[in-house]
Order: structure tokens, then sequence, then C-alpha cells
């Protein structure tokens, strides 16, 4: 099964409640995906700061000096701010890429949720309602952002193999359904040198539309391409520094509804995720169309 | 009090507003309180057939199992298997219908306002679904005897392994119309995007003018549309199942 949501907001005065109306979304989709949650937050960038999230099992000896670490590594300010297993690393802008090769020879024990200007990425094997008060998701503000509740069926219940996956700066993509190409498309992608950290098929996913937008394309064009290029079930939704698509196979049996107001744009894989938001009586609420690609950038 | 005529339906707010209207809130009770007391209903019958559900708040399983002459107004969008295995009961969503609505339905009648998502109507063997917006992907996937009408259009792979009954769509058919279909009918007013395996289209003679008069008018639509502006379409009888040289593996 698994649960989606998203929400990309229109007005900005919403911005400051958007971890809190994530985060209720999410939880009611608990019972489509118990064992793991996940859930990508795109903050207000800083001018001339990026940030990395990293994931560690041992996070107290990991997380301890690691700023000061990384500063001597790679200069410029670095900060850094625990919650839980997961930490935000923010440094210089330009030292972003420095940043992402040196951290994990310092701490070989970290993973990588994510990186870029705006994105922060917290993802963990539990409840959605627990895994959401770990790392005070209720608290974050936002522009736009993506949960993910999962049931496992294609690799392990593990904190990496929990959605979002990133596999480039800013980007996230989430998954309900199964890929049944994702060996022969996962081989084809690392001749073109992408990098992945699990067997999972939704990694795959992720990281071919990485490729594409690497090699030039738009969010639209790329999210089009998986429709040609990936094999099985799946309903994606995607999100990009700026932007927050949806796209589902031509077959369509995963859920999808979509709700949009002069205030957000919101998805669930049921209506009753978005039942809490302000104005859904008067929403705009549709099923997005099979094989149709649907995205929105401000 | 089996509701068929129109009379009754084309009315939402007047079985509502008056006294002797039981009101539950969903939110405040709870699915199973709210199942159960509706299934009670079968064994100790009352004068309370006038139901209004309130709060549902797009939760799944809403009056499933009805088994009795209730007229039921379900305020709110829902969400999976609402009026499942319905018997008897008028249901009334006013709103739209999650996934499953009226799935193996046996008898009475469900009027969705708004929209239905997928699969509604699934093998139901019974009774009448009306559907005044559109209704998504595998309406009427595998019915057995119920009739769908859909005031609007209708997704992909609609009607697949249809066996009998009646699915009219004043819209258009999205992708593999009837795939499989047995012996339902389906008319179609708009386009259909493309048959499925083993459908074709067939001759609508005065029978079927008649049976399609007669189902847009209990299916709430007889302004809205007229026989003669429909299409047939049917089984062509010619897949494997059909071949009497294969009877002997059924």
């Amino acid at each position: 099964m698994c649960g989606i949501v998203g929400l990309f907001l229109k007005d900005p005065k919403l911005e400051p409640h958007l971890g809190e109306m994530l985060a209720d979304m999410l939880i009611t989709m608990t019972d489509r995906g118990p064992d793991s949650a996940g859930i990508a937050i795109y903050g207000r960038p800083h001018e001339g700061r990026a940030k990395l999230t990293v994931q560690s099992s041992d996070p107290e000896a990991d997380f301890e000096h690691l700023a000061r670490d990384l500063r001597e590594e790679i200069g410029g300010k670095v900060s850094l701010e625990a919650k839980d297993t997961h930490a935000v690393i923010e440094v210089e802008g330009d030292r972003l890429q420095a940043a992402r090769d040196v951290v994990r020879t310092l701490r070989p024990g970290l993973k990588l949720m994510s990186a870029g200007e705006g994105i922060e990425i917290y993802k963990e094997v539990g409840l959605p309602k627990d895994v959401a008060a770990r790392f005070e998701i209720a608290r974050m503000s936002g522009t736009h952002g993506i949960g993910h509740t999962r049931m496992a069926t294609e690799s392990a219940v593990t904190t990496a193999g929990a959605h979002p996956f990133s596999t480039g700066p800013d980007q996230c993509l989430v998954h309900n359904g199964s890929l049944s190409n994702h060996n022969a498309v996962r081989r084809e992608l690392r001749r073109a040198g992408m990098t992945f950290e699990t067997e999972n098929d939704t990694e795959v996913a992720a990281a071919f539309l990485s490729h594409k937008m690497d090699d030039g394309a738009g969010l639209g064009e790329a999210m089009e391409a998986t429709l040609t290029d990936l094999d099985g079930f799946f309903t994606f939704v995607v999100g990009t520094r700026n932007g927050f698509g949806v796209v589902r196979d031509p077959i369509a049996c995963k859920p999808a509804v979509m709700a949009e107001t002069d205030q957000y744009v919101a998805f669930g894989s049921e209506y009753r995720a978005m039942v809490g938001l302000p104005g859904i009586e008067s929403a705009r609420v549709w099923e997005p169309e099979p094989a149709t690609v649907y995205f929105w950038e401000r | 009090m089996l509701h068929t005529a129109t009379a009754d339906l084309t009315h939402p707010a007047s079985a509502t507003s008056g006294e002797g209207v039981r009101v539950f809130d969903l939110t405040a009770h709870g699915l199973r309180a709210l199942n159960a007391a509706l299934h009670a209903v079968r064994d100790t019958p009352t004068n309370e057939t006038v139901w209004e559900i309130v709060n549902t708040k797009g939760a799944h399983a809403i009056a499933v199992g009805v088994d009795a002459p209730l007229d039921i107004t379900v305020r709110g969008t829902t969400g999976y298997y609402c009026a499942g295995m319905n018997k008897q009961a008028t249901i009334r969503i006013d709103g739209s219908a999650g996934p499953g609505v009226a799935e193996n339905m046996m008898s009475g009648t469900v009027i969705v306002e708004g929209d239905a998502s997928q699969y509604a109507g699934a093998t139901g063997r019974g009774g009448l679904l009306v559907i005044k917006g559109n209704a998504s992907s595998r309406c009427g996937i595998s019915m057995k005897g119920i009739d769908i009408v859909v005031h609007g259009s209708i997704g992909h792979m609609s009607a697949f392994m249809a066996q009998t009954g009646n699915l009219v769509v004043l819209g258009d058919a999205g992708d593999a119309l009837g795939d499989s279909l047995y012996e339902a009918r389906l008319f179609v007013r708009g386009s259909v995007k493309s048959l499925g395996a083993d459908c074709i289209e067939k001759e609508m003679r005065p029978e079927h003018h008649a049976l399609l008069e007669d189902l847009l008018r209990r299916g709430l639509a007889d302004g809205k549309a007229k026989p003669e502006e429909f299409r047939r379409y049917g089984s062509a009888r010619r897949l494997y199942t059909f071949h009497v040289d294969n009877a002997s593996s059924y």
C-alpha cells in the first residue's frame, strides 16, 4: 500500500504552518503504511547558504564536534542542529559539494538524507506520529513539503529504505507502488555515473529524474519520461527547490486525490488526508488522470 | 419504502430538514457504532427510517451492509466502500465518493451527488447506482446485475468482465471499455476512447430504446439525455470462454 501526502503553498501566510499541516496529513495516512515514515520540507533558503541533512545510528558520537571538524576541512561558517537521529548542517552555499564529499569521511556511519538550499529530509522506521514527534515536524515552516508512510514490498524496512529519496540537490521523490524494471534502469544510470545507497526500486525512480534534470530537462519533461522508461505501478510525488509534481502510471490503480485552492495545492493518497486543510470544503478536488503529468513551480 | 421513483430522490434536502430525521455524528460516535445501528434496523424495524450522517471526513466503510428500507443521506465526501453490499436502502452521498462505492450492492439505490473514484459499483448484483459527476477507472468492473447511470464520463477499463446489468454513460468512456465482457449492456452517449478485447458496438433496437428510457428516468437523467443519442456496446462472444469446445474446462 503506502500513503503519500504533499502540500505546495501559494499563500505565504500559511508557511509557518506547513509542518503542522503536513504532519497531520501524514498521521491520517498511518494505516496505509505503518512501518516507516518520512517527510521532506522545503524551507525558505538562507542567502548564500546551503544545508545537508544527515542521519546516524549513533548520533551522540557522530554529531559531537562535527561542525568544527567540517569547518576545518571546508572552511567558512558551519553550523549544526541535531534533531534526534538527524542533523541539519548549514554551510556556505558554494561549499555544499565539498561538505557532501567530506562529511562521510569524517563520520563513516553517517547517511546523507538530502542536500540543497531549501530541502531537509527526516525519515525513520516507526509510526508516522512517532517519527513526526521525534523530529518536531509540526514546528517547521516552509514553502512546500512531501510525506510518505511506508508498507514495504520491494526492500527491507530500514531507515535508508524509507521515503522520500533524494538523489540530487533539492530534489526528492516519494512513491506508492512497485517498479518491475528497476534493476535494468539502475544499471543504466550507474553507467551514466549515478550512485545508489540502497537496492530500493524507488531510489531508482528518484535517480532517473535527477539524471534527466542534470541533462537539462525541466521537471515536467523529466516526469514525462517516467511514463516511457519506468515499468510497474507508481504514483510519484516529486519536489524540487521551487516545484511540486505528480504523475501516475497508465493503469493508475494506486489511489491519488488532489485539491487546489488559492492558498495551496495538496495531494493525498486518500481524501481524508486533506480534511483538516483550510478551505477544503470549497477546494477544487479531483483525481489526477493516468499517464498525465501535473506540476506547479513558483 | 423502497425508493425507485424520482420524486423523493431529486430533492435531497426534503428528506433531512424535517422532524424524525436521525442525525448521526460519525466523528463523535465512530464507524462501528454507525454500522451496528444501521444493521440493527434489519431485526428491529423502526419508524426512524430517515438518517443523516454528518462529520464524515472521508471515512471508509460508511453505511456498509445495510439491509433495511432506510433513506440515508451521507453529508460530505466518503472514503473506501461507502454503501457497499447495500440491500434495500436508498443511500445518497452529498459529496464525492472514494474507491469502491456501492461495491457488491444487492438492491436499493445509491446516489452520488459528486464524482466517484475507482471501481464504483464493482461486482454489484442488483439495485441502482447513480453518479451525477464523473466516475474514474474500472467503473462497473465485474458487475453482475446492477444498473449504473453516470451523468458524466467514466475512466479506463470500465465494465471489465461485466457479466450482466446495464451501464449508462451520458459522457465519454476511457480506454478498453468492456474488456472480456459477458452479457452486460453498455450504453455510451459520448466518445469511447477504445474498446477492450471482445467488446463491439451493437445495433440499438426498439427494446434498447425502451430499456434506456427507463434507466435514464430512474437514473435521474431523463431531462439530460435522450435514448436515441446513445450507442450500445456488448460482447462479441468470441473469446475462449465462449467457445463450445472449451466447455469441459469449466
